[in-house]
């Protein structure tokens, strides 16, 4: 990589003009699918935005929120705590054998936010009214949607932040590189608080549909729920995700990466797997409290059951034993089977136990269906382009090279301050 | 004001450090100077004066109903109607309940509203505000009666909901309904006051009434107070909502969130510096590499 320096932007858009360009075969069947997706999603859009919400979904007055909130925001905002906890091991905890994947976590983390939070403006009736509760004008001070909200973008902005050390290497910027590495730990120590608050935020949003939502899954519980499950989710998904990116970007990865990226996963999974113990205890809080018992045995009970047993004690257990034993396969299996526990939650919660008496349930129509593929799709186009150019999965420059002593000592002077 | 100004001040600085500092809750005392109407079920002949003068005062479409089947079908307040009469076959013959927004004491849709679209006013309406709303539906979500509706049809959508003709009460005029209600089955008052004519009519003809006065303490209590000849639940009314204010549920967690966002930083730093000290002493194989 030419190495250019902040002193000559042009240099920069030298990279820019080289990396704008796609590289590989365009005509994959993968790139053909996800972009007759991405069209189909922008001619609705089309349609949503000339004809009102109720022309592409099937949202009532009943069900004011659907596939868009309960999958998009509410179960991907979850699956994209990986983050922050990453983020902890490697800068609170330094354990500093996580590190080669904090970059890789992080990018996953800030384009899930844009893209999953960014489909919130999809379903905001009144979208040029966002910025209210934004520029001052009106704070919702009692509103748990207003904290998510600033939450959200605070978030990202922490995120960005701390991928932004990348950005300078690509673009050679070693100066503000140095500047951006600096400001690493105040925006690690930001992103996990504002996570701890929102991810448990997004549980309190349900707090007040008390008598909506069925008893098995509504409790008082539920905020330090949705936090707990957000920290296994986010591992489950760094797990499957780093199994899968491994493998398509084979050529990215770094020495220290390939090295040590099955001992890495290993350790994730029995985190994962402690975690889980943890929620599964918090559950059976629940249930006891709450006596529940007569509501397992009926109609919801095997639903619940089968989220809690099958979803998450079952994947535990897989992610326990292959993480204790190094069986990998068991981990994968593990991770993948708790992403599905967790999607299922947010969305019982959300959308199939909310009303649940109701006859007439909400279903989404394809057309939501096909907005939320899109979106994922236009994720992964951009996460596979950001991938593919920037030292995400290792191979940085020379002169950026070593970040754990770099970043280190640039770290304790900032301490010292 | 000054409160307000200040408020908004240190809101601009610290917005969400503030998130946690709900505004104190309006007790049902307090709010015994509010506007408030009473429904007696007992008086209503099932006219539907009340929805044509609605829609009139309110420029909303005519009530749109089959003369033939209104009478079968359950109708629901919609976007187009903030208010419906429903008859219901009850265990003392026929009845006729309204249905609108209750207009809650501690309202869980303003409390909800992270743009304060939705605000209950002095006067005792809560009222939707056009040029603050985001469209998001939140307040859908919280309130335990149904109260808001959207327009899913329009590419500019409002919520739409019983404003309790809050124009008309600043310019010293009873709400629209009430107004043209030829059977005096609703009355507009003071709530301290309501409540003790609602107590009256109950003590005073014994077997009228079923002892309750719904909205006295549901959800915290509510402007909006129903007297009936049968137990709420045969009107279709929700009667699992329990008497705390529906905010109340979400207070605990807001009042956590200062705490968390002062609390944490400061622990994870110290985490942080912990985990140093034990590099120095011990030496961190994976900081050599
Ligand atoms: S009934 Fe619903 S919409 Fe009306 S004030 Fe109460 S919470 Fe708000
Ligand atoms: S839809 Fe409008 S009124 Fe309702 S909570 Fe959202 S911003 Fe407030």
């Amino acid at each position: 990589m030419a190495v250019l320096d902040f002193e000559s932007p042009r240099g920069a858009l030298a990279v820019l003009r080289r990396d704008l360009r796609p590289k590989g075969r365009l005509l994959t069947p993968f790139n053909v699918v996800s972009a007759l997706i991405m069209a189909t999603t922008a001619v609705i859009l089309v349609f949503r935005f000339a004809f009102g919400l109720g022309a592409v979904t099937n949202l009532d007055q009943r069900f004011p929120w659907g596939l868009w909130i309960g999958f998009d925001v509410v179960a991907g905002v979850a699956l994209a705590g990986g983050a922050y906890v990453v983020t902890f091991l490697v800068y609170i905890l330094r354990q500093e054998q996580y590190r080669p994947i904090v970059r890789v976590t992080v990018l996953n983390g800030f384009l899930a936010y844009v893209f999953y939070a960014g489909a919130l403006v999809l379903d905001l009736g009144r979208p040029w009214n966002v910025v209210n509760p934004i520029i001052g004008n009106s704070f919702g001070l009692t509103s748990v949607l207003f904290l998510v909200a600033w939450h959200f973008l605070l978030y990202m902005t922490a995120e960005l932040v701390e991928f932004s050390p990348a950005i300078a290497e690509w673009l050679g910027w070693r100066r503000l590189h140095r500047i951006l590495v600096g400001m690493t730990v105040g925006a690690v120590v930001f992103g996990i608080t504002l996570s701890t608050l929102h991810q448990s935020g997004l549980g309190a949003l349900y707090l007040m549909a008390k008598p909506k939502i069925h008893p098995l899954w509504y409790s008082e519980l539920i905020p330090l729920l949705f936090f707990v499950s957000s920290i296994f989710a986010g591992l489950s998904m760094v797990i499957v995700e780093g199994s899968l990116t491994r493998r398509i970007f084979e050529d990215r990865v770094g020495s220290r990466l390939r090295r040590s990226h099955d001992d890495i996963l290993l350790g994730l999974a029995r985190i994962a797997g402690g975690t889980m113990f943890v929620y599964l205890f918090l559950e059976a809080m629940k249930i006891l409290h709450g006596q529940l018992w007569r509501e397992i045995r009926e109609g919801w009970g095997a639903w619940y059951l089968l989220e809690v047993l099958g979803l998450v004690a079952f994947p535990m257990v897989l992610l326990l034993y292959g993480g204790v034993r190094g069986k990998l396969p068991a981990v994968r299996a593990g991770a993948a089977l708790a992403l599905a526990g967790v999607i299922l939650n947010r969305l019982n919660i959300s959308v199939i136990a909310f009303r649940w008496d109701e006859p007439l349930h909400y279903v989404p129509t394809w057309m939501e269906l096909v907005v939320t593929a899109g979106i994922l799709s236009a994720e992964i186009w951009v996460f596979r382009w950001v991938v593919g150019r920037l030292p995400v999965l290792g191979r940085r420059p020379a002169w950026a090279e070593e970040p754990g002593r770099h970043g280190a000592s640039v770290e304790t002077r900032h301490e010292a301050a | 004001m000054e409160r307000r100004t200040f408020l908004k001040l240190t809101a601009a600085a610290g917005a969400t450090s503030l998130a946690g500092c709900a505004s104190a809750p309006r007790s049902a005392e307090d709010a015994g100077e509010d506007y408030a109407v009473l429904v007696d079920l007992t008086q209503c002949a099932g006219c539907r004066m009340c929805e044509f003068a609605c829609a009139e005062a309110n420029g909303l479409p005519e009530p749109d109903y089959d003369e033939k089947t209104v009478d079968q079908v359950r109708r629901e307040p919609s976007e187009r109607q903030w208010q419906v009469v429903n008859r219901f076959e009850t265990s003392a013959g026929e009845v006729y309940a309204r249905r609108q927004c209750m207009h809650c004491l501690e309202p869980a849709c303003a409390a909800g509203c992270l743009t304060k679209a939705l605000v209950k006013t002095d006067e005792g309406p809560v009222v939707w505000r056009a040029d603050k709303c985001m469209g998001c539906r939140y307040c859908m979500i919280s309130c335990p009666f149904d109260g808001p509706k959207f327009e899913y049809h329009s590419p500019v959508p409002r919520i739409q909901k019983c404003q309790m003709c809050w124009e008309r009460l600043r310019a010293g005029e009873r709400p629209a309904c009430v107004e043209d209600c030829p059977m005096e089955a609703l009355v507009f008052g003071k709530r301290s006051e309501l409540l003790e004519l609602a107590r009256q009519r109950i003590y005073g003809n014994p077997g009228d009434y079923v002892p309750h006065i719904y909205g006295e303490h549901e959800a915290g209590g509510t402007s909006w107070l129903y007297l009936s000849p049968v137990p709420f639940a045969e009107l279709g009314f929700p009667t699992n909502l329990g008497t705390t204010s529906y905010p109340e549920l979400t207070r605990d967690f807001l009042t956590a969130v200062p705490v968390v966002l002062t609390v944490w930083p400061a622990f994870l730093l110290a985490l942080r510096r912990a985990n140093v000290g034990d590099d120095e002493t011990a030496g961190s194989p994976a900081r050599e590499e």
